[in-house]
């Protein structure tokens, strides 16, 4: 990866695409991956949002914050919506009346990618169509008032899996969505965070160059939702890469490749300890919690490892 | 030259839908529509369109695509019936909120439960509140004239409104009838070309399509689009004169059969009215004054005209291929509306037919014309609403 032209100086030029005034809660992690993604592209774009934070929060009345041609739809259909966009580009350009070059792009928080707009999403990416699809994934539904997802990390208190005398929060570990999406045989499937900025960018901009459908999954701290505070959203999206509760990875061409190793990796109190959704879990009792957190991890950090070592080609 | 053929209600559609040569057309399929898109589909593989066609894996994400496309900027049509514009309801009131100029056949077929794949209006009928504007078909002909009208109102810059096109589930959609096709020059020259308007595609001038809007501004926009629905009537009129120089066959907003100086009358919807207008030619041949309408613009509803067309009647009765469970049939609680504004108040009764695809025969249609006859002599009424062709 071309990762070594990507300086701050020159990034710092590059036109605003993504403008400020939008109304996303201060601190929040969406916003910065929107940004990163602007900064990643020298295309025209257009941007297709899911119902959710992004979407409500950046195109109110006359008023956005998108510089660049946008569509929402509905909570489900981000997907199938740019799908259509696209066909109709490409239905416009093979007769001759369109000649720029154009890339599409879809956000969606995790409620709209992982639940409701699953079947959008995999049938977009079946066909085929030339898009890339961005999930901010903030762990809840957030724009509602925090109830759980399958994006939700187990033992997570929520709205709608509270902590109780009797349950203690969500008794689900998460969907994996990145590795649905790779199953879906696309060129591109890959994982990012907003902290490890340079990997972002670079996914982003490789994922654009790509023909075909392409899925990044970001996860995107949200501090209402995680209970921390407002200045927290790229240390807690770094501490999910240390921790490898949120490994870097991409997977292109059916190849896994972990994208950064940390150099310890950190126990996932690390993770969990500045979100007030697991403060149970560090209270007298509930040990078992925080170990089958670390467990779940665990396990999915060693499946990913293997299935990297098992997909690396020979070396000659 | 007009081509006189022997086609199903479906291949007509499907020809109809060639000749205007959309941008891009999503599918999925659904009994009894399935036949449209599949011909479509043979259309496009033959290169006959410039269409792109996609396959998507259920009709929520048909309409999504739909809506994608459209506002990209280019002609955009899709077909579907039953539980597919059911599952479909969310995003036929995006893309009219949107004022996307979607064309949709609707093969018109019974909701579940229970399952059934024949032809009632339960479907149409439920997308009434949509914003969609609605033509409605008796035979194989009018749902083919109907399709190609509808790309006009549809674009029309005064409209720029989604159409569906509603013609009955398999009595005709998989009947064999006769029929004139356009010629595809005279065709393509009456549908026009495609303006595009905002088209998002234009990344020079980027748009912003489904903004949140709030109690503030919200209201302007459903009035606004309560506005351009009251214009839509005389672009329907517009566009059906246009046909008839081209065709010599006329359209209006519905049609009065026999209903000038009738004293009792039908109102009745698509292939239905076939089969009752000959059940009024009988009773006029007994001396009885009957007539029948039969609506074709359904959105927005013409409740002037209708109230004036049925001004005669002494007794009315209002055929429903729906039911509005606890309440009266969809076409009963329109032609009531109707009626309240001219004053008129023939004795309005309410039958529902035909559910599931059950037949309507003439003597159906004789007995409700008897029914008709007596209380316009009595001025008694047995009962308002009553299912009829039911075993009990």
């Amino acid at each position: 990866m071309a990762t070594t032209t990507l300086t701050l100086k020159e990034l710092s030029k590059k036109e605003d695409r993504f403008t400020h005034g939008h109304r996303m809660c201060s601190g929040c992690g969406a916003p910065i991956v929107v940004k990163q993604l602007m900064l990643a592209s020298d295309f025209p774009l257009v941007v297709a949002n899911a119902t959710g934070c992004l979407e409500v929060s950046t195109c109110i009345s006359e008023y956005t914050a998108w510089k660049v041609p946008w569509i929402h739809n509905a909570f489900e259909n981000a997907a199938a919506t740019l799908s259509g966009v696209e066909s109709m580009y490409r239905s416009l350009r093979k007769q001759g009346k369109i000649d720029k070059e154009i890339k599409f792009v879809a956000f969606g928080g995790d409620g709209g990618t992982y639940d409701i707009g699953l079947q959008s999403l995999s049938g977009a990416m079946e066909r085929g169509h030339d898009l890339l699809y961005i999930c901010y994934d903030n762990g809840a539904y957030m724009n509602t008032g925090i109830q759980r997802s399958s994006a939700t990390p187990i033992g997570a208190d929520t709205t709608t899996s509270p902590v109780g005398s009797v349950i203690k929060g969500k008794t689900q570990p998460r969907k994996n969505l990145t590795r649905i999406m790779a199953a879906h045989g696309i060129p591109y499937a890959a994982q990012a965070s907003p902290a490890h900025w340079r990997d972002a960018i670079s996914k982003f901009k490789k994922a654009l160059e790509i023909k075909g459908p392409k899925f990044i999954n970001v996860i995107a701290p949200c501090n209402r939702g995680w209970r921390s505070s407002t200045d927290d959203a790229i240390l807690l999206s770094r501490a999910a890469v240390d921790t490898c509760y949120w490994p870097l990875y991409e997977v292109e061409d059916g190849v896994t490749r972990i994208t950064y190793v940390p150099k310890e990796k950190k126990p996932v109190e690390e993770f969990l300890k500045p979100q007030g959704r697991f403060k149970h879990m560090f209270a007298p009792g509930n040990e078992h919690l925080l170990a089958q957190f670390q467990a779940e991890v665990d396990r999915e950090w060693d499946r990913l490892n293997r299935e990297a070592r098992e997909q690396t080609p020979e070396k000659a | 030259m007009a081509k006189v053929v022997a086609v199903t209600g479906n291949e007509a559609v499907a020809n109809a839908l060639r000749q205007a040569n959309p941008d891009v057309c999503a599918a999925y399929p659904i009994t009894p529509q399935t036949d449209i898109m599949q011909r479509f589909s043979g259309f496009v593989a033959d290169g006959l369109v410039n269409t792109e066609l996609i396959l998507v894996e259920s009709e929520h994400s048909a309409m999504s695509a739909c809506v994608g496309a459209s506002a990209g900027g280019g002609r955009v049509i899709t077909a579907t019936s039953s539980q597919g514009l059911a599952l479909m309801w969310e995003i036929l009131f995006i893309a009219a909120g949107d004022r996307l100029p979607i064309v949709m056949p609707l093969v018109n077929r019974a909701l579940s439960a229970p399952l059934n794949i024949h032809g009632d209006h339960s479907d149409g009928m439920g997308a009434r509140d949509c914003g969609w504007i609605q033509l409605w078909s008796e035979n194989a002909q009018e749902a083919y004239d109907n399709t190609l009208q509808a790309f006009r109102i549809a674009e029309h810059m005064d409209v720029r409104l989604p159409v569906m096109i509603c013609l009955d589930g398999f009595i005709i959609s998989h009947s064999i009838e006769r029929l004139e096709y356009l010629d595809d020059a005279e065709a393509t020259d009456f549908v026009g070309k495609y303006t595009p308007l905002y088209p998002l595609l234009d990344v020079d001038h980027p748009v912003s399509y489904g903004p949140l809007i709030l109690p503030d501004l919200y209201m302007e926009y459903k009035r606004a689009q309560h506005e351009v629905m009251t214009k839509a009537g005389k672009v329907v009129l517009d566009v059906a004169a246009d046909f008839a120089k081209v065709t010599g066959r006329n359209y209006g907003l519905f049609e009065s059969y026999r209903l000038d100086d009738a004293e009792i009358a039908l109102v009745i919807l698509n292939s239905a009215a076939g089969t009752a207008k000959d059940t009024v030619d009988e009773f006029r041949g007994k001396g009885i004054r009957a007539g029948l309408l039969k609506p074709r613009l359904f959105r927005p509803f013409p409740y002037r005209e209708v109230a004036e067309a049925l001004k005669s009647a002494k007794a009315v009765c209002v055929l429903d291929r729906a039911d509005s469970f606890g309440g009266f049939g969809p076409m009963y609680m329109e032609i009531a509306s109707a009626m309240m504004l001219n004053g008129a108040k023939p004795l309005l009764i309410n039958k529902i037919y035909g559910l599931g695809g059950r037949d309507f025969l003439p003597e159906h249609a004789e007995l409700v014309l008897s029914e008709l006859a007596e209380i316009a002599k009595s001025g008694a009424v047995r009962t308002f609403k009553e299912y009829i062709g039911v075993r009990e």
